[in-house]
């Protein structure tokens, strides 16, 4: 029996919106007491939280780990020690690997070298068609069965609406939520920025607002009709909040997240053809960044993830359009989000609430709370400590990120994941 | 909202990159795009620019400014008459000047763009002219070659071609004064896809033109334009009422098939520039056009050739703004880090 003991901890509960300095009792890997200590423990192992805030390990809906098939990116082991040091113990990777995760196989690849490497808990969202090419159903049943928690068409087009429809409906059928990158394929191929006055001064090829929200619009009747639960994934224009808030408003089942970095980039950082912005969907205007915000704050947005894309450095080393897009991003995935509470825009609670219990809630698993019998998958951090992001000491694999330099409060001192210690720093 | 003071740019690119254009004394170290240039800079351009005229009226039409440098004209695009005017106005300033072609289909065979420059910088040279496909080329070039190297956008995707723009200034300078706060220009065509347009609005406004007009269906106008101080017209003739200068741009064939415009007949029935329309303009108005034109489709013979055209004038022209900007560019003292790097 392993035992551990975190103690002296402000313990910050997003679902109670309780904040109280009280000691966390582990054993086996699930947390068997908070608050009192249980007959007969002694800890092996004690970690000395004062002054720390102890939250629910971090749950990212959007990671790519480039394993299978990008392995000179990144690999799954490299990408899950980076996200233990971000204080992230689940992340989710969309099935946009090579091969793709339409096959049971994949999955327990994934599965098998998560566990070898064992830094964080990797599931996986199946294809919502075969080979994501938007003809065929995947083999749902299968991917369920295999272990994946939702199924994505990714930002890959279906064509045909009613093989959109009838995937939504098979999806319904396996229990699968359906994960949508919303994303009008023939209205934003070929573009590299938000179609605005930056990219008409840049001559770069925009991608109009309206590529989010006719895929919204589509899914939205679509899910209406088949009753599939459904995810959007990361929103980029007010008017796709705004479409969200409605079908909420209207009693839809549905959820949304948001990528860090959307909260504090707009437009205006492209301009220097700084390829560092360059991602997809676009950085939209000032005034966009500013709905998506509140969205956070009013609760449309339930979630805000990474959406990690760790890249190689040539990736980035072309003419704007030419460089691949994406940011290594979970390393800046809590100081992003308590940057929002510093600013006075959400209280602690909420942030943290963003980042484990709402995102958990999403993905239907049992992590996300501090609560006796859940898996003590635990992120601790120190709320003052001021640090500025270099790319050198960075741990993923990729180094792309337009957020070097900045100042952050706010660091992850260590990371547990079913009781285990998978990452502690001084 | 974002705090700026924590903010560093992609080192590569350079932290302004306006700026990058410019030497720590404000003066021309590339040529990449017009925006941000003061109109000091821009006049000086345009006034060297006019002694260089001389020069290329003279019967020896050669002066060593540029003696013992080496130029490399760098084209990942086709290009006749931009290449040779600029490989016309090394030779004529003196300077060695190599051509190197790379066809897209060479860096497809793996090289990356900074591979290709890698190899062409271990040739020693000291100014690269590129043209390339990609908006941010010229950029992404001068962000990354050695510090002693220049580098002039001989233009880049849709984003830049600062020295057509330059010759245009010269040639509506030399044809209407030099107050641009007179003036009416129009620019007639496929603004969305044109790096021409766009310089030349920048150009104008930083010569504080009276007004900038740009006319083109709505298909071919780019979201958000006025932005860069221009007013749009949707229709031909009351866009280019009692204007004082028409530019007209060239209409590339392909966009029939995106589905921007349904056929180059209506498109000239609807903005072609015909004698008959040439009325609403100013009588004293001149005619422009970057080239190559297609008769027919965006501007009729009558109109290209006629009195008011001053299409040939701006070739012309094209010889002694390369050679003011190649001049002024290579023409500097070399500043300390230059030096530095030599050594």
């Amino acid at each position: 029996m392993s035992r551990l003991l975190v103690s002296n901890g402000l313990l910050l509960d997003p679902v109670t919106q309780s904040v109280e300095t009280r000691d966390i009792y582990i054993a086996d890997g699930s947390i068997i007491a908070i608050g009192h200590k249980p007959d007969g423990f002694i800890a092996e192992q004690t970690i000395d939280a004062s002054g720390l805030i102890v939250s629910p390990g971090l749950v990212d809906l959007c990671a790519r780990l480039r394993e299978p098939g990008l392995e000179f990116k990144a690999d799954i082991s490299s990408e899950t020690v980076a996200a233990a040091s971000a204080g992230i113990t689940t992340l989710c990777c969309p099935p946009d690997t090579d091969p793709v995760i339409d096959e049971p196989s994949v999955v327990e690849l994934i599965h098998r070298k998560a566990a070898t490497a064992a830094h964080a808990n990797v599931l996986a969202l199946g294809a919502l068609t075969d080979g994501l090419e938007g003809q065929r159903l995947s083999e749902m049943a299968a991917l369920h069965a295999a272990g994946c928690v939702g199924v994505s068409n990714c930002r890959n087009p279906v064509a045909n609406t009613l093989i959109l429809r009838r995937a939504y409906a098979y999806a319904a059928n396996c229990d699968m939520t359906v994960f949508i990158e919303p994303d009008e394929h023939w209205l934003s191929a070929g573009g590299c920025a938000h179609d605005g006055p930056v990219a008409t001064r840049l001559g770069l090829q925009g991608i109009a607002v309206s590529a989010e929200t006719v895929a919204i619009s589509r899914a939205l009747e679509l899910i209406l009709e088949t009753g599939v639960k459904a995810h959007f994934g990361r929103l980029s224009s007010a008017h796709g909040v705004e479409l969200i808030e409605r079908a909420k408003q209207q009693g839809m089942d549905i959820t949304a997240d948001v990528s860090a970095h959307q909260l504090f980039l707009n437009e205006m950082d492209i301009n220097s053809f700084n390829s560092m912005c360059h991602v997809l969907p676009p950085l939209r205007s000032q005034r966009d960044m500013e709905a998506l915000r509140q969205g956070v704050r009013d609760g449309v947005i339930d979630a805000i993830c990474s959406d990690h894309q760790p890249h190689e450095p040539d990736a980035k080393q072309a003419p704007f359009a030419s460089t691949q897009p994406g940011i290594s991003a979970m390393e800046t995935l809590l100081p992003l989000t308590l940057r929002l509470v510093h600013e006075q825009l959400i209280p602690t609670y909420t942030a943290l609430s963003l980042l484990t219990t709402q995102p958990a809630a999403i993905l239907g698993i049992n992590t996300g709370v501090l609560a006796e019998n859940r898996p003590a998958d635990i992120c601790i951090y120190d709320p003052d400590q001021d640090w500025q992001l270099d790319t050198a000491s960075m741990l993923s694999r990729g180094r792309n990120t337009p957020f070097a330099g900045w100042s952050f409060q706010g660091k992850v001192r260590y990371t547990l994941i079913g009781g285990k210690l998978v990452h502690a720093s001084a | 909202m974002v705090n700026k003071a924590s903010r560093r740019t992609n080192p590569l690119i350079g932290n302004d990159s306006w700026n990058i254009q410019l030497d720590s004394k404000g003066r021309l170290k590339h040529l990449l795009t017009i925006e941000g240039l003061g109109s000091e800079i821009l006049t000086s351009i345009l006034d060297t620019a006019e002694s260089f005229a001389n020069v290329n009226q003279q019967r020896v039409k050669k002066v060593p400014l540029l003696r013992g440098k080496t130029i490399v004209n760098l084209f990942f695009e086709a290009s006749t008459r931009t290449r040779t005017t600029f490989e016309l106005a090394a030779k004529r300033l003196s300077a060695d000047i190599l051509n190197v072609n790379i066809s897209t289909s060479a860096t497809s065979k793996g090289e990356s763009l900074l591979d290709t420059l890698q190899n062409l910088q271990a040739m020693l040279c000291d100014m690269f002219i590129v043209r390339h496909s990609d908006s941010g080329a010229a950029h992404f070039i001068a962000g990354n070659v050695a510090p002693h190297i220049s580098v002039i956008n001989a233009g880049d995707g849709r984003h830049a071609h600062p020295t057509q723009a330059l010759l245009d200034m010269f040639t509506i300078r030399r044809n209407k004064g030099h107050d641009f706060g007179r003036l009416r220009v129009a620019i007639v065509g496929d603004l969305l896809h044109s790096r021409v347009a766009r310089s030349q609005i920048h150009a104008l406004n930083i010569l504080n033109t009276g007004e900038v007009r740009v006319i083109a269906p709505k298909t071919l106008i780019p979201t958000d334009i006025e932005d860069m101080g221009v007013n749009v017209f949707n229709d031909l003739e009351s866009g280019i009422r009692d204007a004082d200068v028409i530019i007209t741009l060239r209409l590339q064939k392909e966009r029939m098939q995106g589905a921007l415009l349904p056929s180059e007949h209506e498109y000239y029935s609807l903005y072609g520039l015909t004698a008959e329309r040439l009325c609403a303009a100013r009588d004293d108005a001149i005619i422009m056009h970057p080239g190559p034109i297609n008769r027919g489709v965006e501007i009729e013979s009558r109109v290209a050739d006629g009195a008011r055209s001053v299409i040939l004038d701006q070739v012309t022209y094209g010889i002694s703004v390369r050679m003011a900007v190649m001049s002024m560019v290579l023409g500097r003292e070399p500043e300390a880090a230059d030096a530095e790097a030599h050594a």
